[in-house]
């Protein structure tokens, strides 16, 4: 299998697509002749046209405007927004058109709409740095993926663009450049299956995005102490797979979530409901969370890696867990 | 802290109960899971077993009553407690008033009126104070829940056991080491227990192992909670047989595929196909589990027990074959993993190899059925107009008839007989 960027994965889900599908268009600031912002959609501008991959005006809510209606009419647009930060401009888009319309219009309408957008940070400032993917998955009729690894971005991007309803696909600035394994060709993951990407004994930890790969450093240094902690991906946070992470908690019978964003009333809390509620009898401690700090983000380059969970932190807790 | 003893519902029809004899006498010690009185219903006499350890501070029902359900017909209170005169010497303990504690007087445990000074920490431990799970108020027993399950499961009373987490708090470890404990370690408990044998009255007894109390109890619960029904059918292992026997020439010797890991293969993947009979009764609802895990009967020197096949519908024969093999083996070294047991879905009972013909099994609760197997036999049966022999089976399925009725039972059990008169599709997982 050939080792492939993250960034390089996504853009041959979007350019395998847009060859098998005719309908597939993309649209956003400076995705076409730049080739984005990061660079994903490099090439697609000259392989495809400015018919299918259309650059915007900076207009958020515009440019999912546009697509949620492109959509209805038949359309499977893929949005991009520079950073999950802009959504906040086309929350209304997001949150009241695309997620509801194939509801309200009982099935007569549906939006086979995916928006594309990073999220993460690296010294961006407070406005330009933050997750936001708890407030999407809080919404009936929205689709969360929020792929860790090129292999995963792949095929799950590829069953985005299939699925006949809206999904929020969220990258991160920070794994562009992580590198994977990707098979050459056709394959798609399934949304809404969770991962087990280590196997482990003592404690679950349960994670996505970025932090799977902390908390992945932070199992393999345990390990060498003799604790195997289980590593769950969840991959998508709407519709959340809690399959993998009960198995898991039956055996371990303790549980952390690493997440990147905030922790308050985030993915960690309803994750940590639910094992509360269904594995209840399978715990030996208490479910515990790990996330960023609850300030706004230092612009500061040493503050701003205070903020997040680290190999260490996870390390700590984990053995904080087990004593 | 007192835990009153309760008139129990033995059934939904239950409205009350003749409390026949007491076990044991006011004042005398009794650990917990002891049987200290009976109880009469329409149905059956069961035996009432102490919810604590603790001593009967007070019996207030008198033998032969008869008194509606949920009545108190007695308390366990602290080991020292002696029953009608009040606390001999009230201890100097920093409690909130707590005035005479009036022993006959109705003390609701919730609202605890004088939790008599809580442990007396410098005491040995196996004394164990009466502070138990079902008691609310004053000192609940810091215990993760993987532990109290665990504890609940192989009979470990939590107030005896020290707790090695935050705060005292009882881990799964901490359970495991009083499970091992109690294996190696065997006359830990029994003094106390044997201290108050001779005091039951009654002529000769046997005394009660674990297991065997498990089983009484659980098999009371079920016929009498569990409506039985029982369908048979006969099912020709001329197939089976043959396969088993090619299986077995090349296989290992600890690779060896039985009839009953046949039949389990077969039970699972009906059950997987009419999974009407993979459930339970709970609470006035049927409960469909969402996975398959086989109860296999398994006979030990001293009692019944059954470890648990997870997920069996999806093995292959030969996985079920090695996987049965270590639980039995397990079983009877006495080496079960708490794993190994519970959860179960489904159980099979297996008598044929005692030459047993045909039998009906008692539902294993809160199970919906048991299938229950007797020996695979050659005798003739029609073939055409003519006669041949052939190898068969007889296979009884109880079922509850809150959960299923017959045409269910019916379907799986042509189910099975399909399975396995054409085993071939037992080889895939």
């Amino acid at each position: 299998m050939a080792l492939k960027t993250y960034r390089d994965a996504v853009r041959e889900a979007l350019r395998e697509e847009m060859a098998r599908d005719p309908n597939v268009i993309i649209l956003g600031e400076e995705v076409g002749v730049w080739g984005g912002t990061y660079a994903v959609t490099r090439g697609l501008h000259e392989e495809f046209g400015a018919k299918r991959v259309i650059d915007t005006p900076i207009a958020e809510a515009a440019i999912v405007g546009a697509a949620v209606g492109a959509a209805m009419g038949g359309l499977r647009p893929v949005a991009e927004l520079m950073t999950v930060n802009f959504s906040l401009v086309a929350m209304d888009q997001i949150v009241n058109s695309a997620a509801k319309i194939r509801y309200m219009f009982g099935g007569q309408a549906k939006v086979p709409l995916v928006i594309r957008t990073p999220a993460g940070w690296g010294q961006l400032a407070a406005t330009h740095s933050q997750f936001f993917e708890a407030w999407f998955a809080h919404v009936p009729g929205l689709t969360v993926v929020m792929p860790a690894t090129p292999y995963d971005a792949k095929g799950l991007l590829k069953s985005a663009i299939r699925s006949e309803n809206p999904v929020m696909f969220i990258e991160h600035f920070r794994l562009y450049g992580v590198k994977g394994e990707v098979p050459d060709g056709e394959y798609t993951l399934p949304i809404g299956v969770s991962e087990v990407k280590r196997a482990g004994k003592d404690v679950t930890i349960v994670t996505y995005s970025r932090m799977l790969h902390t908390s992945l450093a932070a199992a393999e240094t345990l390990s060498k102490d003799g604790i195997e902690c289980e590593v769950v991906d969840l991959r998508t946070l709407r519709p959340l797979d809690m399959r993998a992470v009960y198995e898991s908690v039956k055996k371990t019978h303790r549980a952390l979530i690493v997440e990147e964003d905030w922790t308050t009333l985030g993915m960690g809390a309803e994750i940590a409901a639910r094992i509360g509620r269904d594995r209840f009898d399978d715990l030996d401690a208490p479910v515990e969370r790990l996330g960023q700090v609850e300030v706004p983000m230092p612009y500061a380059k040493n503050l701003e890696e205070m903020m997040f969970p680290d190999e260490k932190l996870v390390i700590d807790r984990v053995k904080t867990m087990l004593a | 802290m007192p835990i009153d003893v309760i008139m129990p519902s033995l059934g939904f029809d239950m409205k009350e109960g003749t409390l026949s004899r007491w076990l044991v006498k006011e004042g005398e010690r009794v650990e917990k899971g002891q049987a200290i009185a009976e109880i009469e219903t329409e149905k059956a006499t069961v035996e009432i077993e102490a919810a604590v350890s603790g001593a009967i501070t007070r019996i207030a029902v008198e033998a032969g009553r008869t008194v509606p359900v949920g009545t108190v017909i007695g308390t366990i209170g602290a080991a020292g407690e002696k029953a009608p005169e009040k606390k001999a010497p009230p201890p100097a303990s920093p409690d909130s008033g707590a005035p005479a504690e009036a022993p006959p007087a109705e003390a609701p445990p919730a609202a605890s009126a004088a939790p008599p000074a809580p442990e007396a920490p410098s005491e040995k431990p196996p004394a164990a104070p009466p502070a138990a799970e079902p008691a609310p108020a004053g000192e609940r027993v810091k215990a993760s829940p993987v532990a109290r399950k665990k504890a609940e499961e192989s009979g470990i009373d939590l107030s005896g056991v020290k707790g090695s987490g935050p705060g005292g708090r009882i881990l799964e470890r901490d359970v495991e080491a009083a499970i091992a404990a109690e294996g190696t370690a065997a006359p830990a408990a029994p003094p106390a227990a044997d201290s108050a044998a001779p005091a039951v009255q009654a002529g000769e007894t046997v005394a009660l192992n674990r297991i065997r109390q498990a089983t009484a109890r659980r098999m009371v619960e079920s016929k009498t909670t569990a409506p039985h029904f029982y369908v048979t059918v006969e099912i020709d292992m001329d197939e089976a047989t043959r396969m088993r026997e090619q299986l077995n020439r090349i296989a290992p010797a600890d690779g060896k595929v039985s009839v009953n890991d046949f039949v389990v293969a077969a039970a699972a993947r009906a059950l997987a196909r009419y999974p009407s009979l993979n459930a339970s009764w709970r609470d006035g609802s049927v409960e469909i589990h969402p996975r398959v895990n086989i109860g296999i009967a398994v006979a030990l020197e001293d009692g019944l027990i059954t470890p648990v096949l997870r997920d069996a519908d999806g093995k292959t024969l030969k996985a079920i074959a090695a996987e049965s093999k270590a639980l039995a083996e397990r079983a009877r070294s006495g080496k079960l993993r708490p794993e190994d047991v519970g959860f179960g879905t489904f159980t099979v009972s297996n008598l044929g190899m005692f030459d047993v013909d045909e039998f009906t099994a008692i539902i294993n609760p809160p199970e919906a059925a048991i299938l229950a197997v007797g020996a695979v036999v050659r005798r003739p049966v029609a073939a055409g107009d003519g006669v041949r022999v052939a190898a068969v089976m007889k296979a009884t399925l109880s079922v509850d008839h809150r959960v299923a009725d017959g045409a269910q039972a019916g379907r799986f059990l042509q189910e099975l007989r399909k399975l396995l008169e054409n085993p071939v599709n037992l080889l895939t997982g």
